[in-house]
């Protein structure tokens, strides 16, 4: 018990795909100028991530080396797939706002990363808290990127207006920058610097 | 690593193939119906917002029953079509102007010279909303559509029944940046269009969108949209699309003829 929930956890902070190993950040920020964009698009990451690994664990002394990542990228794609037309159909304004992201999911190198490190070398239910783990981890970076610059950005949260800005009669003087996709790039540096500095470990090789 | 020969590589990758695409395949067939009626009630949702109409997502279909009758017109002849041709593409409700753009029939080819709107081929016929109110057409929704910085721009403009001033215009479908081109969502922007006038008394098209704001003093400001700061290719994208649709090669000679008959029964 205590090693699966290790397993769960790891990749939260001490492990983190995007602050410790750096990977998938082009997602991050693509769609992170609003919170409603990155809850959707956190919850189709954690999807594929926990269901392309458990699959890749489940056939992995079946596939032979040569092809492997070709068969993990398939397992991937499907899944992609699977939840672009479950978005479509369930929450369809917001899949107009993500447009292509979901399906460059594909791409995210945190996926095609857990399945190659962890899913074809261990038992599925380990592998679906590794996928599951570092959904969450993507995730939680998502969300805090995501409510800094829709809050600064636009003084709304969720679109319900916190900070009154000036373009609608209120006091708030909204931070153009951080509407730009570069200032998550900012705001992931400083994370990252953040992280650093309490925890030293995490920076080393 | 498991065994390498041919026939089991062969055979893993075929499984594997088969269940995902078996997956994909009852994903998409499962949830067409869900997401094809997710479109056409977007759709509805923003001829009513064009028209200044909508309340609630679940009164969408029944304001527009009730309020809007949709009509076919021909471009070239300005007129719309007493009667719905046999083709069920033709149908108003089955619409789809992607579809009739790309069929070399029901569609013609702009020249360069005058494809402003940067769309290549144009219907030849569009399904336009009249807005009702006692039988009598208070309002007309346009639909149009055209390049912007980085996709096709879809969007409804609404003239009110004197063909001269605009009374709403958005968009429904483009890719432009968000927080930059992509505020032409923007409500607050969208509201800038209302009231203005497309057209002078003679009916020449004069509405224009200009750099920076308006000079609220200039006699031309009544023709005149702010355009957007960090959005210029964006903007100019939607001058370039209202100077097409409503000009000669969109819905001019249709608008020409309903001044006409507006004149006649004067």
């Amino acid at each position: 018990m205590n090693k699966s929930l290790r397993i769960l956890s790891a990749p939260l902070i001490k492990e983190n795909p995007i602050i410790v190993q750096v990977l998938g950040i082009c997602s991050a920020l693509a769609v992170t100028s609003k919170l409603e964009t990155a809850i959707v698009m956190s919850l189709a990451v954690i999807f594929v991530t926990a269901f392309a690994n458990t699959a890749v664990s489940l056939i992995r002394r079946q596939v032979p080396g040569s092809i492997r990542i070709i068969v993990e990228m398939t397992i991937i794609a499907s899944l992609v797939i699977i939840a672009d037309q479950l978005i479509k159909a369930f929450a369809f304004s917001v899949s107009k706002q993500l447009s292509v992201y979901v399906g460059l999911i594909i791409t995210n190198c945190i996926i095609l990363g857990r399945t190659e490190a962890f899913g074809l070398k261990n038992a599925p239910l380990a592998s679906f808290l590794d996928g599951l783990g570092n959904g969450l981890g993507y995730s939680l970076i998502l969300l805090t990127v995501a409510s800094v610059r829709e809050l600064f950005g636009a003084g709304k949260l969720l679109g319900f207006t916190i900070l009154r800005a000036n373009t609608e009669g209120g006091w708030y003087v909204p931070n153009g920058l951080l509407v730009l996709p570069a200032s998550a790039f900012f705001l992931i540096g400083l994370i990252i610097w953040a992280l650093r500095t309490v925890k030293p470990e995490t920076g080393k090789e | 690593m498991p065994s390498e020969s041919p026939r089991k590589t062969f055979l893993v990758a075929l499984g594997v193939c088969l269940v995902c695409s078996v997956l994909v395949s009852t994903a998409v067939v499962g949830l067409r119906q869900r997401q094809q009626a997710n479109r056409e009630l977007d759709k509805l949702k923003n001829i009513l917002l064009a028209a200044d109409l909508y309340t609630e997502d679940a009164a969408v279909r029944q304001t527009f029953d009730a309020k809007i009758h949709p009509a076919l017109v021909d471009l070239s002849e300005g007129q719309i079509l007493p009667e719905t041709p046999a083709d069920k593409r033709l149908d108003p409700i089955n619409f789809d102007i992607k579809v009739i753009a790309r069929d070399p029939k029901l569609s013609r080819i702009i020249p360069p010279t005058d494809n402003l709107a940067g769309i290549g081929r144009r219907p030849d016929y569009m399904v336009i909303y009249q807005v009702m109110e006692n039988e009598q057409v208070v309002r007309l929704i346009l639909p149009v559509y055209g390049k912007g910085l980085w996709s096709t721009m879809y969007g409804f403009i609404a003239l009110k029944n004197d063909i001269q001033t605009v009374t709403g215009f958005i968009f429904y479908e483009h890719g432009e940046t968000p927080g930059l081109g992509g505020e032409i969502d923007n409500p607050r922007w969208r509201a800038k269009w209302i009231g203005k006038r497309a057209f002078d008394e003679s009916g020449e098209l004069k509405i224009e969108v200009v750099k920076g704001t308006v000079d609220p003093a200039s006699s031309q400001a009544q023709y005149q949209v702010d355009g957007l700061s960090g959005a210029t290719l964006t903007t100019r994208g939607v001058d370039n699309l209202v100077q097409f649709w409503l000009g000669e090669n969109g819905y001019g000679p249709f608008l020409q003829n309903l001044r006409a008959k507006e004149v006649a029964h004067e």
